[in-house]
Parts: structure tokens; C-alpha cells; sequence
């Protein structure tokens, strides 16, 4: 019954999205104010039935119906609560409801939030929203139904992947989801503005906390990602350039180019066709992500079971979408015009030369990506991209971007002056280069690698304190908390998330050029020594969890004699699926993980053991957290809260407003 | 307007290639040199550098070729059914250490087991080029009199090891 219910309320939030991707959009052009009407009530209603269907289908997993097929394929009487909750996204079917809900919630917040703008600016946007929200519940309906029966019913479920049970799973696909799905928002008001022909600073004020609120749930969410392929995994890499890990993070930089490429479009109203395109192409990358994983085209580690039924879907919805919003653009966007004028050095140019990297920089993620899949398609053969492609064209590429970082903030807007910046910048530039060469030597070991990594987080960090200094000087209020309370939040965020990527590039850095690992024989009793730890091998035991049964260690770890930590790393054999998993221990630190993980009986009660010393690899996860941090603090600023006022005014304001 | 149309012309291409894209399948690959004699190479022993092994040296018998790498995530993925096989003893297993670091190799082999009767090092590729080599890890089955007679492309799975390679393995001993 319940199913039932859930794929009734599917088909019902069918029929309110085509109401609502169709009615509002006519309205809206022909200036039909009840048609308009519709679009609140129709996405709010929207969302309930798909809530409701969700709920459905998260009842029948606690409740162990094995009729279900999809409860049945991916759950198991003894799997425990928390994850066969998590098991309603462990599957292809369930996450494709997971997309739908966050699609909606999205949709139902610019509903709601949306009081001060244009009734035909919001129908519009929702009109779109609406859309691709009938092609997803079609695609979910008509190849991919997460309801459908399995009769008779099963007695017992075949379990979810074992990978998959771990706390990760419970928050790293709705954060990620968040964030993927997010961007349909900004690309909803990209194709209103295109649609209204009113492409101009106010679209962009419109448009920047939601596309800034999307950007941080996906940074948070990759985060995640990142550190629980880390920890569960078992082997201590933290990115593995896997396709689809690449689709994730091909979002994100577009994003990140977009939020930047906003900043222009809002304060000095140029980009501003440019921005519509990243808009675009943000969206169509985080469709693109869902056709890699979905279709079978890429093989990864990561991809679903695939059909090629639902590859043909997600690849027409694709072409629809993105191909009738770019004949959309081509159609508009020459009208636009190019807004305000900007010299060759100027903070326009600095982030347009970012903007122009990072959509470089994606380019190059997606071309080493899909190149496997060019080749063959040319019948040139087969072959796999890997790694070593990956990280030396992004690190050439993101280097002189984390440069700029350092500058574009103190350019002046329109047009600024290079000898100035240089001398504003000098004892920046002198303390990261001092910093750079001397840091590598307080860890005993000199790279060229560690002092470029240096050089890179410390000018960003000092340039960012220059910034914020110069800003103070120039700040009328007396005293220097009055001063810092005056600066905007988004001021701040933008400190914030340029200082992430500083701590995050200083983790990479420690854990590339300093990390240390050992493969060794350990029997009971015997110890071996890494970066000044001592790691002694005390008991191996049997255990047994609720549906694994596991050889557990023991092992101490010693520093110079102290007692650092008990750790107790598992190698774990899953009761349904027989999976062998290893569960690393890690002792996390401020400034140091230590990594433990067994690997493989070697008779006599001896194993082998992986130990690992990983220098700052927190500070990669921490300085995604910072970014995430930074955006949430721009969204937060006043000027998205104190009600729009005219919109003559408000352009004009940010002709001369001055706030990154 | 025609350069606004660059967005939409670039998408279609690669719109193109995706659906040509679902027709295939990526783990699949016919390879020219199937029916040929295994290019020649003679190369150091991964364990033992001071020795060298050849293609020569397997002159009447029946043997795998697998390719492999340390930086390879696919290799350990398949990994654990040449560890299982070398245990069965039905067809000697050599390797073919690929663009790799010598000391990384040795970890790698320490920590997942080692199933090879020994290793060739091909550090700088040269070899895997004459092989074709598309992507690690590669496998090949090279007959008695030396040629090639099936080539797998990515991880071997348990299905292509069962319904391919030991067949065609009882096949060619039997014939000779």
C-alpha cells in the first residue's frame, strides 16, 4: 500500500510540474497574472508529493518491505537503522528520488524567498525549475521507478554495498546533491533573464546568494566525499580523479568561476552574457555528472548498474535542456551589450583572467575525462587517463589562478594601476617567498614541491591580510573594532573562502611532499617505527558486529616512550555479500593523521600492516570547510536581506559600491 | 550572432560523441596484434634488476602477460584473481611492471600479494608501446610458439577469466 501511495504521489508532483513549467512561462510572456499565479502553489505543492513519495519510499526500507525491488536490492533485515535509511540513495533509483527532492526544495525556497521580485521574474524562474523537474520525475517514472514491486516478495534483501555503510553515506550525497541540484537555480534565472531580456546588475544581485548557497553545499559535499574515500577506503588517498569524482568537482570550479564572474556582473554590470554562459554550462556539467554515473559510458568505480535505456534519457534531456538554452543565448545574448567599460589592469580583468582559468582548468578536467570515451567513439582504441594527466594540467593551471587571488581583491575596480599594486603587495609577496623557502626546511626535508605549495598558501594568506589592511586604513570609523565591524559579511566571506583554499593548498602540499608510509610484517608483540612514532602490534581478535564479522588489532602507539594512542584498525567480511572490507584506525591531529590499516593475513598470527604519518592532511578537508564557511557568510550579508529598492537605484549603487 | 553560436555548436559535438559513446563498451577492444608473434623485449627482473627476462624465455609454454602498475587502481581491483589463480598453478603468471617507480612496485606487490613467477620492469613504457598498451592493467595469453592469442583491456573480471582465458589456456595446452 504505502509504495503505491509514494508512486501516486510521484505521478501527482508530475502533473503539478508540467503545471508548472508551462502555465507561469506563458503567462509570464503574455502578462497573464493568473497564470503567473500558479507557480508558487504548484512548486510548493510539489514538493509535499514528492516529500511524500521520499517518505514512502524511506518507510518501506525501515520496515524491511522486500516486496519492493529496489528495498530488496540494496537493504537487509540486519542492516542497522541510520543505514537503511541511507540505503534510500544507495542505489541508482533511490538517489534519482534524492535529485528530485532537493530539486524541489530548491525550487519551493525561491518560492518562498522570492516576495521582492517581479511576479514575472519568479514565474519565469520557476517555469524552468518546473521543467526540469518533468523531465526527471518522467525519467524516474518511466525507466527508473524506485516503487516498483518485486513478487513474491523476497525473503531477505541483498544488503547495500558495504562501501556504503558508513556514516559518510548518510551526508555526503544529500550535501552533494544540494549542491549539484543547487546550480538548477542559477540556471533557472539565467534562462528568466534571457527570456525577459532583462539580463542586467539586479538579475545578478538575484541570482548571487543562490548560486553562492549552491557552490557551498557542493564544496562541502565533494569534501565529504574526499574524506571518507580517505578514511573507508582504507588505503589513506584523499582524490582519485575518477570520473566521477571529476563530474562533482567539474560543477564546482564552474561555479566557482561563476560566483566571481556574478561579483562583476552584480557591482560593475559587465560579464555580463559571460556570466549567463557559465550559468549555463554549470548546470549542463551537473547534468553531465548524472549521465557519466548513470549511463555506462565511463567506467568508475562509482557507476551505477547501467542500462543502456536510461543513458539514451539522461543524453536527450541533456541535449533539450542545454541545447535549447545555448540556441537561447545565441538568440539573446548579442543583445545584451557589454555593460561597463573596464581597462587592462582593473579588477574586471583579474577576474575575468580567473574566470578564464578555471573554465580552462574544467575543460581540461572534462576533456581528460571524456577522452577515453572520444577515442573510442573515433575508433582510435581504448585507453585510460590517469593521475599523472591530471595532476600536472591542473596544478600548471590552478598555480598563476591562486596568484591572482593574491592581487585581484586590492584592484581597484575600472582601472588600477600595476606599479601601485606592486608596491601594496611587496611585503606580501616578501613574507610568502621568505616563508616559502624557510617552512620546508622546519620539516627536515627541502622540495621544490613544498616551497611552490608554500609560496602559493602564503601569499594568499598575507596578501588577504594586505587587502584587509589597506581596507581598514581606509575605513572612516575610529578605533579598529568599529573599523572591522563596517566591513560587509560578504567582505569577509570572500577573506574567508581565498584563506580556505590557502589552508587547504598548505595540506596538500604537507601530505604530497611529507607523508610517510611503511608496508610491514607484523606479528602480536612486534613494533615498527614512522616519522617518530612506534607502532606495536598487541593483540589480534575476533570480532563480531551486526552484520560483519572482523579481525580486529591492537596496536599502541608510542612517541619517544608517551603513549600517543590506542588504535584498533579491522579487516571486516560482510555476512550477505562477502565483501572483505578494510577498516583503517586514524588518530586524527591538528598537525598529523596516523593511519593504520591491516592488510593480509601472513600466517603464525602475524598480518600486514600499513602504517601511515600524513602531515596536515586535515588541513585539506578543513580548508574546504573554511571555503564553504566563506560562502555561507557572503549569503549572509545585509544588502540580500534589506529589502531591493528601485531598480534605477540600484544599479546605480553598484556603480559605486566597492565591496568584493 | 554567429560567434553566440559557438556554445551550442561545441555542446552538440560532444553530445554527438556521448551518444555515440552509449553504443560501446569501454571494457571491450579488439586488438591488432592478436594472431601476431608478442613484440620481442628483454627487459630487467622487477626483484632482481642484475637479471633480464625475454618473451624467449617462455618459448614452449603456454603463459599470462598481465600489465600493471602500482599507480593503477584498476590493477587492484582485478589483483585478487591473479592471486587466487597463481595459487591453482594452471598458467604461469609474468608481469610486466609499467611507467612505474621500482620501490612503489615492491610495496604494492608486498601489500596485495604477488602473484607473478617474476616481473619485467618497463620503466619508461618502451616496451608497453611495442604492446599496445592502452591503459593499465592489460593482460595478454601468449601461446608455445609465441603469439599472442588474447588480449583483455582493463581489469580482468572473474566471468571474462572463466569463460575466456581458461578455456582458451586448456585449449592451446591441449592442442600441443
Amino acid at each position: 500500500m504505502v509504495p503505491e501511495l509514494g508512486q501516486f504521489a510521484l505521478i501527482l508532483a508530475l502533473i503539478l510540474a508540467v503545471a508548472q513549467g508551462t502555465l507561469p512561462l506563458i503567462g509570464a510572456a503574455r502578462g497573464v497574472a493568473p497564470w503567473m499565479g500558479l507557480a508558487r502553489p504548484a512548486a510548493q505543492g510539489q514538493f509535499v508529493f514528492v516529500a511524500i513519495a521520499f517518505g514512502c519510499l524511506t518507510y518501506s526500507f525501515v520496515n524491511n518491505d522486500f516486496s519492493v525491488l529496489y528495498v530488496a536490492s540494496n537493504s537487509n533485515t540486519t542492516l542497522p537503522l541510520q543505514y537503511r535509511i541511507a540505503a534510500v540513495w544507495g542505489g541508482h533509483e533511490g538517489s534519482l528520488l534524492l535529485w528530485v527532492l532537493m530539486l524541489t526544495l530548491w525550487t519551493m525556497a525561491v518560492s518562498v524567498f522570492s516576495d521582492r521580485l517581479p511576479d514575472d521574474i519568479v514565474s519565469r524562474v520557476l517555469g524552468v525549475l518546473g521543467l526540469i523537474s518533468v523531465g526527471f520525475l518522467c525519467f524516474m517514472l518511466f525507466t527508473s521507478n524506485p516503487f516498483d514491486r518485486l513478487l513474491p516478495a523476497a525473503m531477505d534483501g541483498r544488503d547495500l554495498n558495504p562501501l556504503l555503510q558508513d556514516p559518510g553515506m548518510v551526508f555526503h550525497p544529500p550535501m552533494l546533491y544540494m549542491g549539484y541540484v543547487g546550480f538548477s537555480v542559477a540556471f533557472a534565472f539565467a534562462i528568466a533573464a534571457l527570456l525577459s531580456g532583462r539580463l542586467d546588475a539586479t538579475w545578478a544581485r538575484w541570482s548571487r546568494p543562490w548560486t553562492t548557497l549552491a557552490w557551498m553545499f557542493l564544496t562541502l559535499g565533494i569534501a565529504l566525499g574526499s574524506w571518507w574515500a580517505y578514511y573507508e577506503l582504507g588505503w589513506g588517498g584523499w582524490w582519485f580523479w575518477d570520473p566521477v569524482e571529476n563530474a562533482s568537482f567539474m560543477p564546482w570550479l564552474m561555479g566557482t568561476a561563476l560566483i566571481h564572474s556574478l561579483a562583476v556582473t552584480e557591482k560593475r554590470g559587465a560579464f555580463k552574457s559571460w556570466t549567463v554562459l557559465l550559468a549555463i554550462f554549470a548546470f549542463a556539467l551537473s547534468l553531465l555528472g548524472t549521465f557519466l554515473v548513470r549511463s555506462g559510458v565511463i567506467t568508475s568505480v562509482h557507476a551505477f548498474a547501467t542500462d543502456p535505456k536510461r543513458g539514451i534519457f539522461i543524453l536527450a534531456f541533456l541535449v533539450i535542456v542545454i541545447g535549447g538554452s545555448l540556441i537561447l543565448f545565441a538568440w539573446r545574448a548579442h543583445r545584451v551589450g557589454l555593460g561597463g567599460r573596464f581597462d587592462r589592469v582593473s579588477r574586471e580583468s583579474f577576474l575575468l583572467l580567473n574566470n578564464v582559468m578555471l573554465v580552462v582548468a574544467t575543460g581540461s578536467v572534462l576533456l581528460g575525462t571524456l577522452y577515453p570515451l572520444f577515442l573510442d567513439a573515433l575508433g582510435l582504441g581504448k585507453i585510460s587517463v590517469g593521475p599523472p594527466y591530471f595532476d600536472t594540467v591542473f596544478v600548471a593551471l590552478m598555480a598563476p589562478a591562486l596568484f591572482l587571488m593574491g592581487v585581484g581583491p586590492l584592484a581597484r575596480w575600472k582601472q588600477a594601476s600595476l606599479p601601485e599594486l606592486a608596491t601594496r603587495l611587496k611585503w606580501a609577496f616578501a613574507v610568502a617567498v621568505v616563508g616559502a623557502l624557510l617552512l620546508p626546511l622546519t620539516m627536515g626535508k627541502w622540495t621544490p614541491l613544498a616551497t611552490f605549495g608554500f609560496l602559493l598558501a602564503l601569499w594568499i594568506v598575507a596578501s588577504s591580510v594586505t587587502t584587509l589592511w589597506s581596507r581598514l586604513k581606509q575605513t572612516p570609523a575610529a578605533g579598529l573594532g568599529a573599523k572591522l565591524r563596517t566591513q560587509s559579511r560578504s567582505y569577509y566571506g570572500m577573506l574567508l573562502a581565498h584563506v580556505g583554499v590557502a589552508v587547504f593548498v598548505v595540506g596538500v602540499t604537507m601530505v604530497k611532499s611529507y607523508e610517510a608510509e611503511k608496508d610491514v610484517r607484523l606479528a602480536v608483540g612486534e613494533a615498527v617505527e614512522l616519522g617518530g612514532y612506534a607502532f606495536r602490534l598487541d593483540a589480534l581478535n575476533e570480532v563480531t558486529g551486526p552484520n560483519y564479522r572482523a579481525m580486529r588489532g591492537t596496536l599502541t602507539v608510542t612517541r619517544d616512550g608517551a603513549a600517543v594512542r590506542t588504535m584498533y584498525p579491522e579487516k571486516r567480511i560482510y555476512n550477505v555479500q562477502k565483501n572483505a572490507m578494510t577498516e583503517a584506525a586514524i588518530d586524527t591531529g591538528f598537525t598529523r593523521d596516523l593511519y593504520v590499516s591491516l592488510g593480509e593475513p601472513v600466517g603464525n598470527n602475524a598480518w600486514l600492516v600499513r602504517v601511515q604519518v600524513k602531515p596536515f592532511v586535515d588541513w585539506i578537508w578543513g580548508g574546504c570547510v573554511l571555503m564553504a564557511l566563506g560562502g555561507l557568510l557572503s549569503v549572509l550579508d545585509r544588502r540580500y536581506r534589506v529589502a531591493v529598492r528601485a531598480r534605477a537605484e540600484a544599479v546605480a549603487a553598484a556603480g559605486t559600491a566597492a565591496a568584493g | 550572432m554567429k560567434r553566440w553560436l559557438w556554445p551550442l555548436v561545441i555542446f552538440l559535438v560532444l553530445a554527438v560523441f556521448l551518444g555515440v559513446g552509449l553504443t560501446l563498451n569501454p571494457r571491450e577492444v579488439p586488438s591488432p596484434l592478436i594472431g601476431k608473434p608478442a613484440p620481442p623485449f628483454q627487459l630487467p627482473q622487477l626483484h632482481d634488476p642484475e637479471k633480464t627476462f625475454s618473451q624467449k624465455d617462455m618459448a614452449g609454454k603456454v603463459w599470462l602477460l598481465n600489465v600493471w602498475a602500482s599507480w593503477c587502481g584498476p590493477c587492484r581491483e582485478e589483483h585478487p584473481i591473479w592471486v587466487d589463480l597463481a595459487k591453482t598453478n594452471v598458467v604461469p603468471i609474468y608481469g610486466l611492471n609499467y611507467k612505474d617507480k621500482r620501490s612503489d612496485s615492491m610495496a604494492w606487490l608486498q601489500r596485495y600479494g604477488d602473484p607473478y613467477v617474476l616481473s619485467a620492469s618497463d620503466l619508461k613504457g618502451s616496451i608497453g608501446i611495442d604492446y599496445g598498451v592502452y591503459g593499465v592493467p592489460e593482460t595478454y595469453v601468449i601461446d608455445k610458439q609465441g603469439i599472442i592469442r588474447f588480449k583483455q583491456i582493463g581489469p580482468v573480471t572473474p566471468a571474462v577469466l572463466k569463460e575466456k582465458i581458461l578455456p582458451l589456456i586448456a585449449k592451446l595446452n591441449g592442442n600441443a
